[in-house]
């Protein structure tokens, strides 16, 4: 490719854990891949939307604090969801920007993304792709397998991101949108649930737990009121699910996230449910959660409210 | 064949086999396994089979959870449907400084390494399943007088291609990561190959495994 012809970004601070996500891979449990994907599913799809991109485009996920981006090419658009604090650089001046809203960005103008505000997912696209190479269908980066682009490692340091099919009919869109968070995590009982005390029971519904520090996109640990166990600390390994929440043999809550290993031995005390899992991952360590026990008949429903939810939000951009 | 259907979470079915470890149940599990993913159901996003459960996610947007369970509770297996079984021979060099817990092992077993390493080989292992990491096997059985409890503290490390063995298991670390399985030696042989996007498992569930001893130099060959 001739450099004249190329558009493509530099990354001059690649951020804490910047990869590149789409929907995920399916159907690889049995051999120990995850599905990855965006951590949090609602801010990629309305990324995608904002931008007029294929559903399962790939986005630039980000964690805590985000790349900083030079731009070398033809004028495009770009566009960053969740809450997240942002500066334009360009021969003009800098400008602080707003998530949900699309920016021109010329040969030479730079987007230098400090951090996610009160939440951990951040999400970064254009009018067009990445030139990125796809892995079992996706080309989500998951770090711990080194699977995908970039030999399936984070973004490092004067990394080059090439620009692809950009769609040059694209104008500028936004949406007024502040984001939503939640206290209560809404749960369904585990399979295990009955390896628990009863007062240890009652704990996990009434008091809160922490999250801790020790937290990515395997898992998050939680810290609170000791869980006792009266059955067995382990079971025979089986396969976990995103959201389930199993109790280590030190009696502490580990909830798996989308990167979590296939199998695991630890008895599961509840599954976060499908409508809550966005929420819950932008949570940042130190914050406060409580568990709150729902119907499996409920968790459908609400699953359904959250997605018209989505899909009202994406009606709104204009 | 499958005792119970349960829901895990709102967007998986938790199918039970039953609670026992043996190879009757998982070959069970694994011929569902195999049955369920040929259908290629729609809407079906991961089937994960274990020693004695099969856990079925789904997409929420196409299934609920009493019309899939009620799909999967009348699919029918052929009692003489055979599994498919390869026999697989995987090359281990337990020299010292693979062998990181061989002196625990002696220990624990009281038993000499050379016996224990004699007992080790001398026997074929069944795969009951694959994961945790991309690729690892979960084998066995191991004889009795071999068995022994994983580390009291875990390895934040265990090295890529380590082998080890706990209670009736062994398995194979197909990546470094965490872990305590009393290690015995490692293969220089790459058991997962992301670049093998078709199958890029060098075991899968039902295999058999024969694990043959060889020297550092020809370890150091094959690494090369």
């Amino acid at each position: 490719m001739k450099s004249k012809d190329r558009n493509y970004f530099k990354i001059l601070r690649a951020g804490i854990n910047t990869t590149y996500q789409d929907l995920g891979r399916n159907n690889l449990y049995h051999i120990g891949i995850p599905f990855s994907g965006a951590m949090d599913k609602r801010n990629f799809q309305l990324l995608n939307s904002l931008l007029q991109n294929d559903y399962n485009s790939p986005v630039i996920e980000f964690a805590y604090q985000g790349p900083h981006l030079k731009y070398f090419g033809k004028d495009i658009f770009f566009c960053i969801s969740g809450n997240v604090s942002f500066k334009i650089i360009s021969k003009e001046g800098v400008i602080d920007g707003n998530s949900y809203q699309c920016y021109l960005l010329k040969n030479g103008d730079e987007v230098d993304i400090h951090s996610t505000n009160k939440s951990v997912y951040g999400y970064f696209s254009i009018n067009g792709t990445f030139g990125v190479d796809y892995y079992w269908g996706s080309c989500s980066i998951n770090t711990q397998a080194q699977i995908g682009p970039n030999n399936g490692n984070k973004f490092s340091k004067d990394l080059e991101i090439e620009l692809i099919d950009i769609n040059n009919s694209f104008n500028k869109r936004k949406l007024d949108y502040l984001g939503s968070t939640i206290e209560n995590i809404r749960v369904i009982k585990g399979t295990n649930y009955d390896y628990f005390s009863k007062s240890s029971q009652n704990k996990f519904f009434k008091e809160s737990f922490k999250i801790t520090k020790l937290s990515d996109r395997m898992g998050m640990r939680l810290e609170g009121p000791k869980i006792e166990n009266i059955v067995d600390p382990n079971i025979k390994s089986e396969g976990l699910v995103k959201g389930v929440i199993q109790i280590t043999s030190a009696g502490d809550p580990i909830i798996m996230l989308s990167d979590h290993g296939t199998i695991g031995g630890y008895p599961k005390i509840a599954t976060v449910i499908s409508a809550d899992y966005d929420r819950l991952v932008q949570l940042t360590p130190g914050s406060n959660i409580k568990f709150k026990d729902v119907s499996l008949e409920d968790a459908e429903t609400l699953y359904k409210l959250y997605q018209m939810e989505t899909n009202n939000l994406i009606s709104q951009i204009k | 064949m499958i005792k119970n259907i349960l829901n895990l979470g709102d967007a998986a079915l938790y199918c039970d086999f039953g609670s026992d470890v043996n190879q009757e149940i998982n070959s069970n599990v694994i011929k569902y396994f195999y049955h369920i993913k040929k259908l290629n159901l729609k809407g079906i996003t991961n089937l994960t089979p274990s020693y004695n459960k099969l856990i079925i996610s789904y997409d929420l947007n196409i299934h609920s959870f009493l019309s899939l369970k009620k799909k999967i509770e009348n699919i029918e297996i052929k009692e003489n449907n055979k599994l498919e079984k390869n026999l697989i021979e995987i090359p281990v060099c337990c020299d010292n400084n693979f062998a990181l817990d061989i002196k625990r092992v002696e220990n624990k077993l009281k038993l000499k390494s050379e016996i224990i390493l004699e007992k080790f080989f001398s026997k074929n292992y069944f795969c009951y399943m694959t994961g945790f990491v991309a690729g690892m096997p979960f084998l066995g059985d191991l004889n009795q007088e071999m068995r022994l409890k994983r580390l009291e503290t875990p390895r934040v490390k265990v090295p890529k291609g380590s082998v080890g063995i706990t209670e009736q298991f062994c398995n194979i670390y197909t990546f470094e990561t965490p872990g305590g399985w009393n290690i015995l030696g490692n293969t220089p042989q790459n058991i997962f190959d992301t670049s093998n996007q078709s199958n890029p498992n060098l075991v899968n569930p039902g295999d058999t495994i024969k694990f043959y001893r060889i020297t550092l130099d020809q370890y150091n060959e094959i690494k090369r």
